[in-house]
């Protein structure tokens, strides 16, 4: 049971910071619950077609498969957080200027909330499909209902509880800073995967390493720490990055944040024009 | 997003001429059979890439994985995946099975 409960817990852990991210970056907009429910039932059922068609995958692209599969599923995290991210410079901001800061944000997140669902979706998947391999194998291995009902309550709940933790620590943001907070958490994480993306291209012979192990920060925390694996989801941290990775990294960062700067300054431009349609729409009472 | 692809397409076209064949790299074999890895430790060259095969003889899946090298692939059972790896600095690195931490642990040497 305990090896149950470790390796559950590692997975559901990665997710749950990432849901939790979501969950903050949505703070407030409504059917928020529902949303994120949604996304991660939906991410759940992906997990178990996925594993059930692992074997097919794994051996396409000449046994590559596994790798063009994960990068091509982070990838489409990366740039659907990128649009969510992009898309509320531009409209986040005229609509909190005549709001106050919460009501603004809320009508601007609700509308890419669809996005971030399908986030919320991939990252149960792709953790939720190795949990499903895992637990078949200790199915067939005989561990026992006990054993394997034991480990997944507290492997999930150990996850959770740190996703809650994150969610939490979160909302202390005071209010002023918060969305801002969020939305920069959003960028590192989508860099973070893209990074990871390249990760398995290299691994897969697919794209080539420009330099294995570029520098090496593993006397000071190890991939495979606790923390290393909260950093990597969180912001990305490799303790010993191929160039590859920096090279995804840092375009990742870039084109979001180039992206996010240009569209701001044209809708604060444009803003006066959206003023009535605005005040229309935000009309309704806040929840 | 079209003009996006009309760059990126010849970008990764030129990438993967970049990426050794992979038939020209040096190969290494690992088996996996009760949920230990055979043999336990590989010596491998430092400053080449190769790839590492490993071949799963038990009845259930396992994920060969090595944070020390950041790789991770699962491995169906009878059956056998390539990871590409390196080149790497000389040193000693770990990598396990992740479904079976207990048992199946290993590490590469890099000289």
């Amino acid at each position: 049971m305990p090896g149950v409960a470790l390796l559950v817990f590692r997975e559901v852990m990665e997710a749950a910071l990432i849901v939790s991210i979501v969950c903050a970056a949505t703070r407030g907009v409504a059917r928020r619950g529902w949303f994120v429910s949604g996304g991660i039932g939906l991410g759940v059922v992906g997990a178990v077609l996925v594993a059930l068609g692992a074997r097919l995958i794994a051996d396409l692209a000449s046994g590559s498969g596994q790798e063009l599969f994960n990068a091509c599923v982070l990838l489409s995290a990366v740039m659907m957080i990128g649009w969510h991210v992009v898309w509320m410079s531009s409209h986040g901001k005229e609509l909190a200027k005549h709001m106050n800061d919460v009501g603004g944000a809320v009508k601007a997140g609700s509308s890419s909330l669809t996005l971030l669902l399908a986030v919320v979706a991939i990252a149960v998947l792709r953790e939720g499909s190795e949990i499903v391999l895992f637990l078949y194998g200790m199915a067939v291995g005989g561990i026992g209902v006990a054993g394997l009902a034991g480990g997944i309550a507290l492997g999930v709940g150990g996850g959770a509880l740190l996703g809650f933790a994150l969610y939490f620590g979160l909302l202390r943001i005071p209010m002023k800073y918060f969305f801002k907070v969020t939305n920069w958490l959003l960028v590192l994480l989508a860099a973070g995967l893209a990074s990871t993306a390249a990760r398995f291209l290299v691994q897969g012979n697919l794209l080539p390493a420009w330099g294995n192990q570029v520098w090496d920060a593993s006397w000071l925390l190890t991939n495979g720490s606790l923390m290393g694996k909260t950093l990597a989801v969180l912001i990305g941290y490799d303790a010993r990055p191929a160039g590859i990775q920096i090279v995804f990294y840092a375009a990742t960062l870039l084109l979001l944040v180039t992206g996010m700067r240009w569209l701001d300054r044209r809708s604060t431009r444009l803003s006066p024009q959206l003023l009535p349609a605005t005040l229309n729409a935000t009309s309704e009472p806040l929840h | 997003m079209k003009r996006l692809l009309i760059v990126l397409a010849p970008l990764w076209l030129l990438a993967i001429a970049g990426t050794a064949s992979a038939s020209d790299l040096p190969e290494y074999s690992l088996v996996v059979k009760n949920h230990v890895y055979q043999p336990g430790e590989l010596k491998v060259p430092a400053g080449t890439k190769f790839k590492i095969i490993v071949h799963n003889e038990d009845a259930t899946p396992e994920e060969f994985e090595s944070t020390d090298f950041n790789r991770e692939k699962i491995v169906f059972p009878n059956s056998s995946i390539t990871v590409y790896v390196g080149p790497l600095h000389a040193g000693s690195y770990v990598f396990f099975g992740d479904f079976h931490r207990d048992t199946a642990n290993g590490r590469l040497i890099a000289e």
